[in-house]
């Protein structure tokens, strides 16, 4: 029987599964919306962020320091791949983009593989404290993660919105060339995008590290999620992919009450299904005539 | 240029290249003589996937399902029939493909470009799940070992499959394909594949239902890469579930883009080429071969737009 208890827990579930989504996803987003490329590498940065913060944990035992340390390097190396293999491919098919990302995603997993290992890593709780919700106790750590992965969602909107750097962004993405004419400079602002978005991506995986093991393959499954959420969200629409990552982690959480968790990813697939068949421009935004 | 030539210069080729690829078994040490059989099962499938990257400009990333469902198709037949039937396997494989073809070509057809790719990525992710959870039925991550049936012709002849026959038969399957792309690809069909490619809203214009031939492009696309599936099972005797994973399609495109595309040949050539480097790197890099792979094909789609969709396209217009 299905009680009431468990639809709470369930939808709690889903909303702090569905922040950290929103943060992959939102980097994901910002890199389509502003050049174009679809990132196939970006669970690879996720999952590069988590080793990153295991090795930085192991070696100062701040997680917090962990979080820093991860995010930054894995924007520098976001900034490397971006001047190395992307620029090059700036203004041809964006389906090379693709191909190259592909390309990119078996190197860092590889390397992972190589440098880390097949064995699982484990990242400890910073907050190991717990609260009663219902019969069950629930650790405080998820509540921290889903409102720490808001307030990073909620500083990007306002760099975008109201920073001068975030203008250029935002300038960039709305006419690439005339944004050029008025003195931005474009390839750094593509730059500076895949560094943020790499960064956030890092961010996210040292924040979901602590729920999963972190292996070298952790990134597949989360890629596959946020473009699921991207696409349902609208291809470039920071709102709706906040907005698809929540809807998408809380029908596969409600889904899983009654099958198994490996399952309920259909649930997520048939919605993008339905999305790009009814709404291809995305569930949250008007549709274009 | 005559097309009289053209042809003559063709066969000629095709010729040459059968006759090494009959001989190959005799000439090649047990290991590389596999190893060919395995690159013309792959060239099949990456030829398959030419129709729709190269041809009419849709670029699938689910081509492991496709792939999968053959091999699947072809593992049902094996072990549910007895005693089992070679040309069972060979109908239940493409039967499987074609259904899911069928399926996946009518939703995914109404999107176009990065779409398209995703779409099919996302179909290809829903039935490697299905087969991976449904332990029952397909094995779930252990899949499916079965025997290899005989080699045999109806009221003439039955015997064993030996690695030769087996060589042989891969090849004159793969022959034979090819030369139906060959001639598909060159037909009015294949012409309409390729204004679709080129221009999809004056294809429209003109009157073609283009939605009509997308489908069509995918299904036969599907049944092909089915036929491949069941040729891997026929020569490993397992269906897995790794083989209905993305990262294959994510290969196969990787083949394609290596060996050029709109060529039909291109593919199996990319093919070739990448499953040789994997086998040179595995040797001396131990595991993590797949890292200097990456590198190459990165740079490949970098430097090397020859290899990749625009060159190829302008090349064949000409």
């Amino acid at each position: 029987m299905l009680g009431l208890e468990q639809i709470l827990i369930q939808t709690i579930n889903g909303i702090v599964t569905g922040m950290i989504l929103a943060l992959v996803a939102s980097g994901l987003t910002l890199i389509f919306g502003i050049m174009d490329v679809v990132n196939f590498a970006h669970g690879e940065l996720f999952m590069l962020g988590a080793y990153v913060g295991v090795t930085t944990i192991a070696a100062t035992g701040s997680f917090w320091l962990a979080l820093v340390v991860a995010t930054v390097t894995i924007a520098l190396l976001g900034a490397v791949i971006q001047i190395t293999t992307l620029r090059p491919l700036l203004g041809r098919d964006p389906l090379t983009t693709i191909l190259a990302t592909f390309g990119l995603s078996l190197v860092l997993q590889n390397y992972a593989l190589w440098q880390f290992g097949p064995v699982a890593r484990k990242i400890p709780e910073p907050l190991s404290g717990h609260f009663k919700l219902f019969y069950l106790d629930y650790p405080w750590y998820r509540l921290v993660i889903a409102l720490l992965s808001a307030a990073i969602i909620g500083a990007l909107w306002l760099f975008l919105k109201y920073g001068k750097y975030g203008i250029w962004i935002r300038a960039t993405t709305q006419d690439r060339v005339m944004a050029a004419a008025m003195g931005i400079p474009v390839p750094w602002v593509h730059t500076a995008v895949f560094a943020i978005g790499a960064g956030m991506a890092a961010a996210s995986g040292v924040l979901f590290g602590p729920l999963v093991g972190v292996n070298h393959a952790m990134g597949l499954d989360w890629v596959l999620k946020a473009f699921i959420v991207v696409v349902v969200g609208g291809m470039g629409n920071l709102g709706g992919s906040i907005a698809a990552a929540i809807f998408v982690s809380l029908l596969e959480a409600y889904a899983s009450l009654w099958v198994s968790p490996a399952q309920a990813v259909i649930v997520s697939f048939v919605v993008l299904i339905l999305t790009l068949l009814f709404r291809p421009t995305g569930l949250f935004v008007p549709t274009p005539k | 240029m005559t097309g009289a030539r053209v042809s003559v210069g063709f066969w000629t080729g095709f010729g040459v290249v059968l006759a090494l690829l009959v001989v190959a078994p005799f000439v090649l040490p047990e290991f590389w003589s596999r190893f060919v059989t395995e690159i013309l099962i792959w060239g099949l499938v990456a030829m398959s996937s030419d129709i729709l990257i190269g041809y009419t400009g849709m670029v699938s990333f689910g081509h492991s399902a496709f792939f999968g469902l053959g091999m699947y198709g072809a593992a049902a037949a094996l072990l549910s029939v007895k005693p089992a039937n070679l040309w069972l396997a060979l109908a239940y494989g493409l039967v499987a493909a074609a259904v899911v073809a069928a399926f996946v070509a009518f939703f995914s057809t109404r999107l176009r470009d990065i779409y398209f790719s995703i779409t099919t990525l996302v179909f290809s992710q829903i039935f490697y799940v299905i087969i991976f959870t449904w332990t029952a039925v397909t094995g779930g991550e252990n899949g499916l070992t079965f025997s290899r049936p005989a080699l045999t012709v109806p009221g003439l002849f039955s015997m064993p499959f030996t690695p030769n026959t087996l060589h042989w038969f891969v090849l004159a399957v793969v022959a034979i394909s090819y030369l139906v792309l060959r001639r598909i690809t060159h037909s009015p069909f294949g012409m309409v594949l390729q204004s679709i490619r080129e221009n999809e809203p004056r294809a429209r214009a003109i009157g073609y239902a283009v939605e009509r031939y997308k489908i069509v492009a995918v299904m036969l696309s599907g049944l092909f890469a089915g036929l491949a599936g069941v040729l891997y099972a026929l020569q490993n005797r397992f269906a897995a579930p790794d083989f209905v994973f993305f990262v294959v399609s994510g290969e196969v495109v990787i083949f394609n883009v290596m060996g050029g595309v709109g060529t039909l040949v291109g593919p199996v050539v990319g093919a070739a080429f990448f499953l040789l480097l994997r086998e040179g790197f595995s040797r001396f890099f131990t595991e993590y071969y797949l890292i200097w792979v990456g590198l190459i094909f990165i740079a490949m789609v970098i430097f090397m737009p020859q290899g990749l969709l625009g060159f190829m396209r302008r090349r064949l217009n000409q």
